[in-house]
């Protein structure tokens, strides 16, 4: 099984997955619970799920946090 | 803010709205000088964001200096007309900021996805299978090891994927075409490529469990 382990985890899916459309309309809910420290990952699994696995999604969600806590600053 | 519909709102109450939120709406909901210094405040807030968003995103961009500041400029922009569009819309699930600052940062990422086509590195149907090894596998001095397992996801490919599943995993994969920019091309949308990709992903694996290849277990959760 070695090298095969970055595959694996590449290949691996979370039925939890809510997808991008879901994901993206909660987002701003997220990310303030995030920026609060408000166990976001387990309210929302789904939306965590989804974030650990897309790329595109996970890019907004770090630019919004950074926004939300650039602006607290 | 004024629900829609009254009735509905009598069954659903909306979350009462911060007092900084309050304020948002009920300014940009407004009219004369107060509406205009509130949409001012609320540009040059939208532009300080696309300015970092940028920024931040400038190793996929490819790009610096005056044509960066444009796309924040347009990002800007095209974010307070969707702002002002939808902000009936804002039930004060979060503060008003979060919400209007996402705007933003998916006008960036759309016009990130775009910029894409104006200079890609590889064509998008290409298939060239040594980029695998060279993403997932082992080191390359270790060529045969890199051999079984370009191998065996090329065959898992040839025989489990429909046609769109093997074609938006040959982009992404070994092309390194980003999900937006491909979801453009194909004039589809991100859901639906992420859709695309995640049905390939999961047969994919099963495939290469059931040779042996991986774990036989159907999910992880961390």
């Amino acid at each position: 099984m070695n090298g095969w382990s970055a595959l694996d985890d590449f290949l691996r899916t979370d039925p939890r997955d809510v997808g991008c459309a879901e994901a993206m309309e909660l987002l701003h809910v997220y990310v303030d619970l995030v920026a609060a420290d408000a166990s976001a990952a387990e309210r929302y699994p789904g939306i965590a799920a989804h974030l650990r696995a897309c790329g595109p999604c996970g890019e907004d969600f770090a630019g919004l946090l950074a926004a939300v806590r650039g602006s607290a600053e | 803010m004024t629900p829609a519909d009254p009735a509905i709102a009598a069954i659903f109450p909306l979350p009462r709205l911060d007092p900084d939120s309050d304020h948002w709406v009920r300014t940009l909901s407004g009219t004369g000088t107060e509406r205009e210094e509130a949409l001012a405040h609320l540009h040059e807030l939208l532009l300080k964001i696309a300015k970092g968003e940028t920024r931040r995103r400038g190793g996929q961009l490819r790009v610096s200096g005056p044509e960066l500041d444009d796309l924040a400029y347009q990002a800007a922009a095209d974010a307070l007309l969707a702002i002002l569009r939808k902000l009936g819309q804002f039930r004060g699930e979060s503060r008003f900021t979060t919400w209007a600052y996402k705007f933003v940062i998916f006008e960036v990422s759309a016009k990130v996805g775009r910029h894409f086509w104006r200079n890609p590195a590889v064509p998008m149907d290409t298939e060239d299978w040594d980029r695998l090894a060279d993403r997932f596998g082992p080191e390359p001095d270790r060529e045969a090891e890199r051999r079984d397992l370009a191998g065996a996801v090329r065959r898992a490919v040839d025989e489990h994927l429909t046609q769109r599943q093997r074609k938006v995993f040959v982009a992404i994969v070994l092309n390194g075409v980003p999900l937006d920019a491909l979801a453009i091309e194909l004039g589809s949308t991100r859901n639906a490529i992420y859709k695309t990709m995640f049905d390939a992903r999961r047969k994919l694996r099963a495939a290469l469990a059931a040779n042996g290849y991986l774990d036989d277990e159907t999910s992880r959760h961390s």
